[in-house]
């Protein structure tokens, strides 16, 4: 059978300083809440591994899942954030990282590696919510563990009409020094009035 | 940090691929029991690591009903955002908890619609809290029943070595 170690071991420090600091319930409340994202989504990893037999489907099912969450989580996003609609790809970059990566995961990556035509960008996190107590073993080196994200950026933004291409190029977990998402735009995606309608 | 609402999208996302997964690899019956223990297994396990971070520094507790109170306002506060409702035992080992507006339920339904697709959603809250149960010393059964959502009842039937 195999299983993805986790280890409950990290943040024990970070724990007691907040503690220390006084904020001690608003600070748990928030810790233990995101705890909760990361181990059920640890657990889901874990299920999917045991469902199906290469790392690949298992990459293809967290980024199908994404998608899912994706196209529901931009309504959430947009009713939250009040943002109104970016001139172009550099502002919707901006907006991801700054403002949505920051609401949703506590992070937020830098943006870099444009392309020359502006069409294609690095997002870099320095540190990665999701992969908090993980560690991959040998025998899943081809595992993307946190596929989720590309599925739901790619899920959230055909929702606001644009078509992109979401992959991992590095990976902490696989032992990389920093985890990086790589963005391409590749169209805008027209909006279909229904027939009738003008 | 990591929003609730994260966890309710992914938590959605989970029994809807565990439920058309089971469908496309064949027999209907036999399948929908297993999607339940699935989620229920997934919980169980998630639910030991939270009540480990969780009580790592808090004393053991006195007996059972003190564990139970611990997961109707302490647990339950930090993964549904509120308390329990009501708390009900029998004192010989059966505890009923009782949440009025459940949190994986109030998008339901404020009724009786969409009552049979209820169970589905619980089956990983149940996980959790035997997963919890467990990693307290308690061994024990945790089903969950819904008549009238978002309220619904978690019983607790610990298992008597």
């Amino acid at each position: 059978m195999v299983e993805l170690l986790q280890e409950t071991t990290t943040k024990g420090h970070q724990y007691e300083e907040e503690t220390c600091l006084g904020q001690e319930t608003q600070a748990m409340d928030i810790r233990l809440n995101s705890e909760l994202f990361t181990l059920t989504y640890g657990a889901l990893v874990t299920q999917l591994c045991k469902d199906y037999e290469n790392d690949e489907e298992v990459n293809k099912q967290l980024d199908k899942m994404g998608y899912n969450i994706g196209v529901r989580l931009i309504e959430d996003f947009l009713a939250r954030s009040s943002i109104g609609r970016c001139q172009d790809f550099r502002e919707t970059a901006d907006v991801i990282s700054k403002v949505a990566f920051k609401m949703y995961l506590g992070i937020t990556p830098s943006v870099t590696n444009w392309s020359p035509a502006g069409d294609e960008l690095s997002l870099i996190l320095e540190s990665n919510p999701l992969v908090d107590f993980v560690e991959l073993p040998d025998n899943h080196s081809s595992l993307v563990y946190s596929n989720l994200l590309c599925g739901v950026l790619r899920g959230a933004l055909e929702m606001v009409q644009m078509a992109v291409d979401v992959k991992f190029a590095q990976d902490t977990l696989r032992g990389d020094n920093v985890t990086e998402i790589r963005m391409k735009f590749i169209k805008r995606i027209e909006e279909n009035l229904p027939a009738g309608d003008e | 940090m990591a929003d609730d609402v994260l966890f309710e999208f992914l938590h959605m996302e989970m029994v809807s691929h565990i439920y058309k997964d089971q469908a496309s690899r064949g027999e209907m019956e036999k399948d929908r029991a297993t999607c339940v223990s699935t989620l229920e297994g997934m919980g169980f396990r998630v639910g030991q690591g939270l009540i480990e971070r969780f009580t790592k520094d808090s004393p053991s507790f006195k007996d059972d009903l003190d564990v139970m109170k611990f997961i109707c306002k302490d647990f339950w506060i930090n993964v549904f955002r509120k308390q329990i409702d009501n708390l009900r035992t029998n004192h010989q080992g059966t505890y009923v908890l009782q949440d009025n507006k459940f949190a994986l339920l109030t998008q339901f339904s404020n009724g009786k619609q969409y009552l049979e697709e209820a169970p589905k959603y619980l089956a990983y809250s149940c996980g959790l809290v035997r997963g919890a149960l467990s990693n307290l010393g308690m061994d024990c059964v945790v089903t969950a029943e819904v008549s009238l959502m978002p309220s619904c009842k978690f019983q607790v039937v610990i298992q008597k070595i």
